[in-house]
């Protein structure tokens, strides 16, 4: 995600393009306190659905940020000429031309993620964050804000799935990053190969440590997403007393 | 508010717009996308029989895979075994939906062998349905047609770190390495994925937590695949 953020640092820079006190907020806020998933009740269910693992999770917040940041932009450019009859449909026509653009790159540039990813990137178009920032903020705000109104509730959405499939993964399943080039098995459950951490070591005398240690099948199904994330609410909210009132 | 001709002349340009820019892109990455393909499909049958390679190809670059893959022999056959000689193999993958659309009789059956010291290996596809779309897959028997050596699996649209399992768990995978398709009587048995842990060990395997469906999928597709493939495999012992 450090790289998707790197557009805005740039623009830090440059004298001529405004990046104050305001447009930082754009970025940050999203990120804890007016997080779209946990705050705004935004993006919930592909919240559930793609987070068993974190590598996919990561490369469908990356496409996310991007979605969000150019649809926003485009919306924004548009705003003034859009139907107000129509306006739903364009930007729905929007969201879906950036979504299939970037399952054509993936595609061509990154099969094998393509290959993970699967109906994943399709379903970027029916999250809610997408459509809910372009409503609430790019139909009424300039195109540079919007932009990075985008890029920030992009980042505050993928923040969440990094949180929460780092949980879901290492418990339901004993692994970390699995199909990404930093791949790691770290807790086998009982008749895994000895491809993972903690069996290798046992295996070269190490002790067996961990045959406590079993898969939490709960973990793997959506459910589980679902108490992380409202775990992750309740520190929110008791690590800040203003949020409880707002939604 | 716009008028309703300001509101057709607006969609109507934007989905021009649209239309030809994904077009366009869409041809312009389609020879990558489709070089990729054939890679993946080349991999998909290495995979199979990656215990003899001695390596996994999953990471392999595409130098590799093409060495190793020109190892491998690969004819194709109708359903009672006789060969079919216009085809390639390996461009029935690219069309495998609508090769195993066909009916048994017109359907073409393809096997890859792979030779190593001394013994041979022959590599089939399955073809399936999981819970949200298309699976299939490529299944390593020994010589004797009977015993596997290896499998690998692809997907279209199975949940990631549920149905898709199937494909990323290496656990899944070797599970069915020496599993037997036909029993000692020489009944065709197949292999049964088995909720709540295998039995059988002869026959079954175990199942992948909330991966009910697609595992009941892959039990279909080695049951049926493997069915026809029996006068397949007897022809292709004999090239």
């Amino acid at each position: 995600m450090a790289e998707t953020a790197t557009p805005g640092v740039v623009e830090v820079k440059e004298p001529s393009f405004p990046f104050g006190k305001k447009e930082k907020q754009l970025i940050t806020d999203p990120l804890m306190d007016n997080n779209p998933v946990t705050i705004q009740v935004l993006g919930i269910c592909s919240a559930l659905a793609v987070t068993t693992q974190v590598f996919p999770s990561f490369v469908i917040s990356i496409a996310v940020v991007f979605v969000c940041a150019f649809s926003s932009l485009i919306t924004s450019l548009l705003r003034n000429n859009i139907p107000t009859q129509v306006r739903m449909i364009v930007q729905l026509v929007i969201i879906a031309t950036l979504v299939t653009v970037v399952e054509l790159v993936l595609k061509a540039f990154s099969f094998e993620v393509y290959k993970q990813l699967s109906v994943f990137i399709g379903l970027i178009i029916t999250n809610c964050i997408v459509m809910g920032r372009l409503e609430a903020f790019a139909m009424a705000n300039r195109p540079w804000k919007s932009f990075l109104d985008g890029i920030g509730n992009g980042l505050g959405y993928g923040l969440i799935l990094l949180i929460v499939a780092f949980f879901r993964e290492l418990f339901g399943k004993g692994t970390l990053f699995v199909g990404s080039p930093a791949e790691i098995f770290i807790i086998g459950a009982n008749n895994a190969t000895t491809s993972y951490w903690i069996n290798t070591a046992a295996e070269s005398g190490f002790g067996s440590y961990f045959s406590w240690y079993a898969n939490n099948n709960l973990m793997v199904l959506p459910a589980a997403a679902m108490f992380i994330i409202g775990i992750f609410i309740w520190w929110q909210r008791s690590r800040n007393p203003k949020l409880v009132d707002i939604s | 508010m716009h008028s309703t001709n300001q509101v057709l002349m607006f969609v109507f340009v934007m989905t021009t717009i649209v239309a030809v820019g994904l077009t366009g892109l869409r041809e312009a990455t389609k020879p990558m996308a489709d070089a990729n393909e054939a890679i993946f499909n080349k991999k998909g049958v290495l995979a199979a029989v990656k215990s003899q390679i001695g390596e996994d190809p999953k990471n392999w670059d595409n130098v590799q895979v093409e060495t190793e893959f020109a190892k491998v022999k690969g004819y194709v056959f109708d359903y009672k075994g006789n060969p079919i000689q216009d085809m390639v193999a390996i461009d029935l993958e690219k069309n495998r939906d609508k090769n195993n659309k066909l009916d048994v009789e017109e359907r073409a059956f393809p096997v890859w062998v792979y030779e190593k010291g001394g013994e041979k290996f022959y590599v089939v596809t399955v073809y399936g349905k999981g819970l949200w779309d298309k699976i299939w897959g490529t299944v390593a028997l020994k010589s004797d047609l009977n015993t596997i050596v290896g499998v690998s699996f692809d997907h279209k649209g199975e949940t990631p770190g549920l149905g898709a399992e199937i494909k990323d768990s290496p656990a899944f995978k070797s599970q069915f390495e020496g599993r037997k398709i036909y029993n000692a009587a020489g009944e065709y048995k197949s292999i049964i994925v088995r909720k709540g842990g295998a039995k059988d060990k002869t026959h079954e395997v175990d199942s992948i937590s909330g991966a009910t469906i697609t595992g009941d999928g892959v039990t279909d597709m080695f049951v049926e695949g493997l069915a026809n493939y029996k006068p397949v495999l007897e022809a292709a012992k004999k090239m």
